[in-house]
């Protein structure tokens, strides 16, 4: 039960339709994250996953549904209001999206300069702190050209816990990485929750990264929701297009190449 | 036969309600941009959001120190051949002392303004364009978006604001060494000193022929940095993406600087 008075669900997605253009995205979308689990959204190229984060960050509006973040809803809150719940988020982009003028350590220490008061010691240590966590302590002087792809995730992961959140998203966070990289981030974002509580989404389309870190698993198939569940369930569940996602087959409606082929040339 | 002319007539007028369309969009767009980051420069501490004086220096360090030594060169040069020209033409009715009113005015009035705020697209607009353009293609402009800092207030209003001390600080400097150049020149061909021309430059000169260029630079600046930042952040297709966003955006502010110039330089001298 919950006796704080607050929501239930960190994240609430409700009937959420998005196009780009006059192509439909997302049709009809219903998500919903409890508090401090680690929810992974999975799908395959095109399915609408990065779509549905963008959403979820209040980077694209949707042209239908809601989406409450923290029981705010995100296309209804004022600017103030949603600069606040801002504060309550971190991302890790795909690419680690670090600023390419400053090192780790200030890239590290951005939201801290920019949203509180501190003096610039305070500010050091605390992202000296968040660095230690994702172990790049050691690289803070570094500019992010100088490091490599699994540094730069982890030095992005740093930055997004910066202001300890309550909300923490993950795009493709194994995404490019080595095995043992990918395996290291699977374990720190696992060690993250339970250091942090935090509610975290992470979107991948990496079926072991995925079913290693998720409490509850979505997928997502050309914008449809086809299961909200635990890994095991969705693991068991026969639904064939689940399977052949799990399984790496081809989908039914996919060309056949040698077809294809005869076809072209008419022989 | 008919109908084909008939097509393409449609087809052309289509083309160019697309384009008349697009261009008052883009327009629009940059008039946002602008009202947009003169709204956190007044307001940003309110929201606790101020446009911060450190980045304002280091962009003014960037647009306008660095390019110091470039424009003392062309500013002079241009002095220079100015006085070239100015002497031969007027030796004809006799008349080369005269050369001196006619830089003075030509260069504050228009040539200092306009051969700075040319430099400084081709040197700034590009890199503000190429760099914007680059930060939203990695995915730093959603980044600063989500950690809840408003991209205009913390990458736009700066430079909106160095830009806008900094070409008429270079356009001043401008002045100098366009007066400079001409002195120069003068000095061997009219047998005058530096001091003697410099000094008469400046009996010509009034605060209406200065302050002419100066209000020209100051637009110049927010022509450059507006549609620099329009085109950044509108970039998409990759890296070759943002190579044809730096050509159009250089192409645009010259074209834009240009026009500004002609409307500004008909009304100011009516």
């Amino acid at each position: 039960m919950n006796t704080t008075n607050q929501p239930e669900y960190a994240i609430e997605v409700t009937n959420l339709c998005a196009h780009y253009g006059s192509r439909q995205i997302l049709d009809n979308v219903n998500l919903q994250v409890r508090r401090g689990e680690i929810m992974v959204i999975m799908g395959g190229s095109g399915s609408g996953k990065s779509t549905l984060l963008r959403h979820l960050l209040g980077l694209n509006t949707p042209t239908s549904g809601t989406i409450k973040l923290l029981g705010k809803d995100i296309n209804k809150i004022n600017t103030k209001e949603m600069f606040d719940l801002r504060k309550e988020m971190g991302v890790a982009f795909q690419g680690g999206a670090l600023f390419g003028s400053m090192n780790v350590g200030e890239n590290v220490m951005l939201p801290l300069s920019e949203h509180t008061h501190l003096d610039q010691n305070t500010m050091r240590i605390m992202s000296r702190m968040k660095l230690e966590v994702v172990n790049m302590a050691k690289f803070e002087n570094l500019m992010p050209a100088e490091l490599s792809g699994g540094m730069v995730k982890r030095a992005a992961l740093a930055r997004a816990i910066i202001m300890d959140p309550k909300l923490l998203f993950f795009d493709e966070p194994s995404a490019g990485l080595d095995p043992v990289a990918a395996v290291e981030l699977d374990e720190l974002i696992i060690r993250l929750r339970q250091a942090m509580k935090m509610t975290m989404v992470v979107v991948t389309h990496e079926l072991e990264s995925a079913f290693k870190i998720a409490d509850r698993l979505t997928v997502l198939d050309q914008g449809v929701t086809l299961i909200t569940d635990t890994v095991e369930n969705v693991r068991n569940t026969d639904n064939p297009r689940i399977q052949s996602l799990l399984n790496r087959l081809p989908r039914d409606d996919a060309i056949d190449v040698d077809e294809y082929l005869e076809r072209l040339t008419g022989r | 036969m008919g109908s084909l002319s008939h097509h393409s007539v449609r087809q052309v007028i289509e083309n160019f309600g697309r384009t008349s369309i697009r261009a008052i969009e883009e327009l629009g767009y940059i008039f946002t941009l602008l009202t947009e980051s003169f709204y956190w420069m007044i307001f940003g501490r309110k929201h606790h959001q101020p446009v911060r004086i450190r980045s304002i220096f280091a962009e003014a360090m960037v647009i306008g120190v660095r390019a110091t030594p470039i424009i003392i060169i062309i500013s002079l040069a241009i002095g220079v051949m100015m006085a070239i020209q100015g002497i031969e033409t007027l030796k004809t009715f006799g008349a080369e002392s005269k050369v001196i009113i006619g830089i003075a005015l030509s260069v504050t009035r228009e040539f200092a303004p306009l051969i700075v705020s040319i430099l400084i697209a081709g040197r700034s607009g590009s890199a503000i364009t190429a760099r914007l353009g680059t930060m939203l293609e990695s995915q730093e402009i959603d980044a600063l978006r989500v950690m809840g800092i408003n991209p205009v207030r913390y990458l736009v209003a700066p430079l909106l604001l160095a830009m806008m001390i900094c070409i008429p600080a270079l356009t001043i400097l401008g002045d100098f060494m366009g007066l400079l150049g001409g002195a120069l020149y003068s000095a061997v061909e009219l047998n005058i000193t530096v001091a003697i021309y410099l000094e008469r430059s400046a009996a010509v000169l009034s605060w209406n022929d200065i302050s002419q260029g100066l209000i020209k630079s100051v637009v110049f600046a927010a022509i450059i940095v507006l549609v620099a930042v329009s085109n950044g952040f509108q970039v998409h297709g990759g890296a070759e993406g943002v190579g044809r966003a730096t050509t159009r955006s250089v192409v645009l502010s010259l074209t834009f600087i240009v026009i500004a110039d002609m409307i500004f330089t008909f009304f100011l001298n009516r």
